[in-house]
């Protein structure tokens, strides 16, 4: 690998060398490099025509870490892939993944993942996914991921997407059942700027008696960029869900956001908190007064709001 | 040194009248003195203060600080020089910390947490509870008002502004933060301006001045200028005169 995508590999996974632990990292379209351990196994996919890899964690499997990352640096590549996560019972791992592009030609680079987590009873799994994109080139930086999650008996799920600048386009879908005694946590942190447009479609669906979600969704939109927020929680039978969404608008940038709570059980307690605002001025001033130019104020609550 | 000469701000009125919230302020305050701003409510302090710390931009007259004519300096460029200004009501943040706030006000990105918890135990904030929480819409205006002053003690700066400190705080930390301004004052680690009508803070102060109507009326020593205000706080009320409390 070149320094170029060392550096995606940092920006996207914190990598500087190769990880500890399970590992899989694909560049331009290829298997880079792989490791399995004990307890976690990595399989390339077999069925015809469809590229990915299988992750499965042994019952049982503690303190353990798999990372996954994806890297493009060749212009003009186009994939599609397919990783399925089988977590067993009683499991406790991190996972790292994400996607990183960078771009110097002038044709477009897109990576569209489609992640599906099957998480076993008790198991908990925390799931980090930053995206990011840069490159001289004037071809665009693409990425839809799709994530969809299956949470059984008493697992939980915290899942962190981070996408800051260098995206040209994103259409990121999230469906996450949340079986009985099960919890979801998912914190999306997203800023768009230039002509970056971002949707992301996100469903939790409480379905297990005592299932909770929470959705914190933090976003900001600078120049002429925009994004569309369709956070959805259903309530199956008694459970507890919280969307909350909070949007920075700056420049000429738009925002929609679009939070639906859906109880189809009197014991679904659902609520929905939305807020979009520009930077509030005496934020600004306060931070002045404290010795911070107006542009280093301005970077520092964003950096806050979104941390 | 701080040296306010004929200090104006005007604004227009509805009708396109100018009305004066400052007129013809002068002020000095010697380093290291003790000077409590009071004052009927809508008298012009609050603009003062903020025309020290560039918040608001005066019409006319000038401020020199420690002989550097600062009318023309922005904000951050007063801060630079040493001048603080704590807020009657200071923003939250979404996502800041108390720590980072701190951090931040001391100029110092390797802040410890021991002195962070430090200047935050100087308001009377239990500091442990307080130092890694957001500074957002889950703290009470007590607590983010406490959190405010703690910044500008963590500044250092040589000129501190409070403006109405004791407002929104509880007894408890009130005490705290008398005992806090008095031991600046006795060290004489900076001068100090604070807007107040709490009678335990003026007691505090080298100096009163008493601003209404955008003009100083009264300006002298505590012990001589505090009992012509208490004289005066009821005297010229119609109703008491009628004998509205017999």
């Amino acid at each position: 690998m070149d320094q170029a995508e060392w550096k995606l590999l940092k920006e996207i996974a914190d990598l500087e060398k190769t990880p500890q632990g399970a590992y899989n990292i694909r560049r331009n379209g290829q298997l880079d490099s792989r490791n399995n351990t004990a307890n976690i196994e990595i399989t390339t996919k077999t069925e015809p025509g469809k590229s990915g890899i299988n992750i499965t964690v042994k019952s049982g499997t503690k303190h353990e870490s798999v990372h996954i990352p994806v890297i493009i640096s060749q212009t003009g590549l186009s994939e599609l892939v397919y990783n399925d996560f089988f977590i067993g019972d009683d499991c406790d791992v991190d996972i790292v993944a994400g996607c990183g592009i960078h771009n110097t030609g002038c044709e477009t680079s897109q990576h569209d993942g489609v992640h599906t987590f099957h998480i076993g009873k008790n198991s908990k799994v925390r799931y980090v996914e930053r995206h990011y994109g840069e490159g001289p080139g004037t071809g665009k930086r693409i990425m839809n991921p799709q994530t969809v999650v299956y949470l059984d008996e008493g697992a939980s799920m915290n899942m962190e997407s981070t996408q800051i600048r260098g995206v040209d386009s994103t259409k990121r879908e999230t469906r996450i059942v949340v079986g009985k005694g099960a919890e979801a946590v998912i914190t999306e942190k997203l800023l768009t700027h230039g002509q970056q447009t971002a949707e992301s479609d996100m469903e939790i669906i409480l379905d297990g008696e005592d299932a909770t979600g929470r959705v914190i969704s933090r976003s900001v939109a600078q120049d002429d960029s925009v994004q569309v927020f369709y956070p959805k929680m259903t309530g199956n039978t008694k459970c507890f869900g919280h969307v909350q969404c909070d949007s920075i608008i700056m420049g000429n940038a738009k925002i929609s956001s679009i939070p639906a709570i859906v109880a189809n059980h009197v014991d679904a307690q659902l609520i929905h908190e939305a807020a979009i605002g520009r930077i509030a001025g005496d934020q600004i001033l306060k931070l002045m007064t404290l010795g911070l130019t107006e542009q280093e104020a301005e970077e520092k609550i964003l950096d806050g709001f979104l941390q | 040194m701080l040296e306010i000469s004929h200090l104006s701000y005007q604004v227009e009125g509805e009708e396109g009248q100018e009305l004066g919230i400052l007129n013809d302020v002068s002020l000095s305050v010697k380093d290291n003195q003790f000077v409590v701003i009071t004052g009927p409510n809508g008298g012009g302090k609050t603009t003062l203060a903020k025309a020290i710390m560039g918040l608001v931009k005066p019409t006319g007259g000038t401020i020199r600080w420690n002989g550097t004519d600062v009318t023309d300096l922005d904000i951050t460029g007063r801060a630079r020089l040493g001048i603080s200004y704590g807020f009657q009501q200071p923003p939250r943040f979404k996502g800041l910390k108390v720590k980072d706030l701190l951090a931040l006000a001391s100029g110092s990105k390797t802040l410890t947490r021991e002195e962070g918890c430090q200047y935050l135990t100087k308001v009377g904030l239990c500091a442990g509870d307080y130092i890694d929480r957001e500074v957002d819409a889950s703290l009470s205006g007590g607590e983010v008002k406490r959190i405010e002053i703690a910044t500008i003690l963590a500044r250092k700066t040589g000129l501190m502004i409070f403006d109405e400190p004791e407002a929104g705080i509880d007894l408890w930390s009130f005490a705290k933060l008398t005992e806090t301004f008095k031991l600046i004052h006795q060290k004489r680690e900076a001068t100090l301006i604070v807007i107040s009508h709490q009678e335990r803070i003026i007691d505090l102060a080298d100096e009163i001045v008493m601003i209404a109507d955008g003009q100083i009326q009264k300006q002298g020593p505590k012990d001589e200028i505090f009992p012509q205000i208490l004289a005066n706080t009821s005297a010229g009320c119609t109703y008491l005169a009628k004998g509205a409390n017999k």
